[in-house]
């Protein structure tokens, strides 16, 4: 046997850099690239960058100057930052579950043989169509003024109607029934889950004498909970973010009762430039919605099914 | 006649819940006509339909008009619709086709900036657009959509791709094609149903991204048309009938977009979106 030569020694080595990382490396990393770059760029360096911006005080004239965890203490005792956490929370509690349950029923509306269901369906998702812009935002504030057509209505029924949008006690509940009547993402995915439950299972249940409720406890709502789980995660997540119709409807007003955290914030940043505050903030923010996203996902153990487990497979 | 009798109740109530839902916009088409005095009332049609609001909104400000903002909309729309189809297309390829080490890792990060808040990101992000001189061009808006489109259509797009049979691939690599000839000669062409779906999505999305528009964009000359609404919202006396009349033309372009491609939206995010 001859001794490998240098040859020999680089096809193996070829060979081996083959085996380990596979021939389609380099293809899969420039097929990747776009959404690589922009995520280190755009994702991974920014989130590095506001932790450490949140330990310094940064008006973006000047150099940052690192002041500990000054911002952090700030917080603590501004008022400020208290309502705005109250006044996001009061949302979520609100929105979250109305926005899911209303999906969920509407869904389960479309989902049945009805003739002119398209129709249907078209004239109900048209309003989650335009969904949050200015636009809607403009219209809801019309509606809910003081001399909007909403009061003419509640007039013509005998209650006293009243400026909606101009009333602290009433403001944020009105941008928690724009947010229900923009329920459509929701409820298509909730309509897309609904469409992949066997009609089998139904068939059976029916055959079991089950009516109409206990079909919906012990086989829709069963079926559906990876689709609850997923929508619940993300209504969550996007309703501590909640800003334009904060922003166009009430500004944040009156009395700072619809002052949502995402407005607190970007008022830090971009209207007072206190770009080291505005980062503490956000931090907290991403801290309190990944605690909640923990404990969601340390909780679906007990309610989430997944058909896997259980070994049927369809 | 039970069958018949629960299906008219059934008819009844999908019409008496959808005039529920809709009546806000009906009520919309019809105040955009109506003088300020009668934006209170209930009812749909104006006395005298106020043609005015719209030729007097249309050209509201002083120096442009809402077409100058439709187009300036459009332009940004372009870039973003342009940039999301393609890269993430090519992204999507490569996460549902290709093996490569980190995949795995890659794909569990971009599904988890899904649940990331855009607050965490948006501070630093906009301290490096304007160290690049980009505030106040439509770069910012632009440039993200050539990065992959976001997360949401690639991991769309990654699930239509592996509803495609690996065959086909199998024979075009026996025939000797690459990896590049087998994304752009197979699967490229196959997906394009599922990139329509993409298209509308990002069209539609952009057109509502109020809160980017407003941090990047301030000159007027560059505003879209949700900036120029935020202006007219803002004036000292607002002329409701007018703001609503443009405020409608507003969302005409996502609604056309709604009607022409009505099977893929709510089916094609039915069929593509979550079909493992």
């Amino acid at each position: 046997m001859n001794a490998p030569t240098a040859d020999d020694m680089r096809a193996l080595s070829k060979e081996k850099w083959k085996s380990l990382f596979g021939k389609e490396a380099i293809p899969g990393y420039v097929f990747i690239s776009p959404w690589l770059i922009g995520f280190l760029l755009l994702t991974a360096w920014p989130i590095g960058q506001s932790l450490y911006l949140s330990f310094n005080e940064y008006s973006m004239l000047s150099a940052p100057r690192w002041i500990g965890t000054a911002n952090y203490e700030r917080m603590w005792n501004d008022a400020t930052f208290w309502k705005s956490l109250r006044v996001t929370f009061t949302f979520v509690l609100f929105a979250v579950p109305l926005r899911l349950a209303f999906s969920l029923l509407v869904a389960m509306l479309l989902n049945r043989a009805v003739r002119g269901m398209n129709l249907y369906r078209t004239l109900i998702y048209f309003p989650s169509l335009i969904g949050g812009s200015v636009a809607v935002a403009a219209l809801w504030r019309n509606m809910f003024g003081v001399d909007g057509y909403i009061n003419s209505i509640l007039g013509f029924f005998g209650i006293r109607g009243m400026g909606w949008i101009s009333h602290p006690d009433t403001a944020l509940y009105t941008l928690i029934l724009l947010n229900t009547w923009q329920f459509g993402s929701t409820m298509v995915i909730f309509l897309a889950g609904l469409k992949q439950i066997p009609s089998e299972l139904y068939e059976a249940a029916s055959v079991d004498g089950a009516g109409p409720i206990r079909k919906f406890f012990h086989v829709t709502l069963p079926m559906l909970s990876p689709v609850m789980f997923f929508n619940l995660v993300l209504t969550i997540i996007n309703s501590f973010q909640m800003f334009t119709a904060a922003f166009i409807v009430t500004k944040g007003g009156p009395v700072q009762s619809t002052y949502m955290y995402a407005l607190f914030l970007y008022e830090k940043a971009f209207k007072h430039y206190q770009m080291g505050y505005a980062s503490a903030l956000a931090w907290v923010l991403l801290a309190i919605v990944a605690v909640l996203t923990a404990i969601n996902f340390l909780a679906s153990k007990y309610w989430v099914f997944y058909e896997n487990e259980g070994g049927g497979k369809r | 006649m039970r069958i018949r009798m629960s299906s008219v109740l059934n008819q009844a109530f999908m019409i008496a819940f959808s005039f529920v839902m809709i009546y806000p916009v009906i009520w919309w088409v019809g105040a955009s006509l109506k003088k300020t005095e009668e934006l209170r009332l209930p009812t749909i049609w104006p006395e005298v339909p106020m043609w005015e609001n719209y030729t007097e909104g249309w050209s509201f400000s002083a120096n442009y008009t809402f077409g100058h903002f439709f187009a300036n909309t459009l332009l940004m729309e372009a870039g973003n619709v342009i940039g999301g189809v393609l890269t993430a297309a090519v992204v999507a390829f490569g996460f549902a086709r290709l093996s490569f080490p980190l995949r795995g890792f890659w794909f569990s990060l971009m599904m988890m900036t899904l649940m990331l808040p855009g607050q965490v990101t948006i501070v630093p992000q906009y301290i490096l657009y304007n160290t690049f001189g980009f505030v106040d061009s439509y770069v910012p808006l632009v440039l993200p959509h050539f990065f992959g489109g976001g997360a949401f259509f690639i991991f769309l797009l990654v699930q239509f791709i592996r509803g495609i049979p690996k065959d086909l691939d199998e024979a075009a690599k026996i025939d000797g094609a690459s990896v590049y000839g087998i994304f752009g000669r197979i699967i490229f062409p196959l997906i394009k149903p599922a990139l329509v779906t993409v298209a509308i999505f990002t069209f539609i999305w952009s057109w509502d991204d109020f809160f980017s528009q407003m941090l990047y964009l301030s000159s007027v000359d560059k505003f879209t048309v949700g900036l120029a609404l935020r202006m007219f919202i803002d004036q000292f006396e607002v002329q409701w009938g007018q703001l609503l009349a443009m405020s409608l033309l507003s969302i005409v372009p996502s609604v056309l977009i709604f009607f022409f491609a009505q099977r893929h939206f709510v089916e094609g995010i039915a069929t593509t979106g979550l079909k493992g």
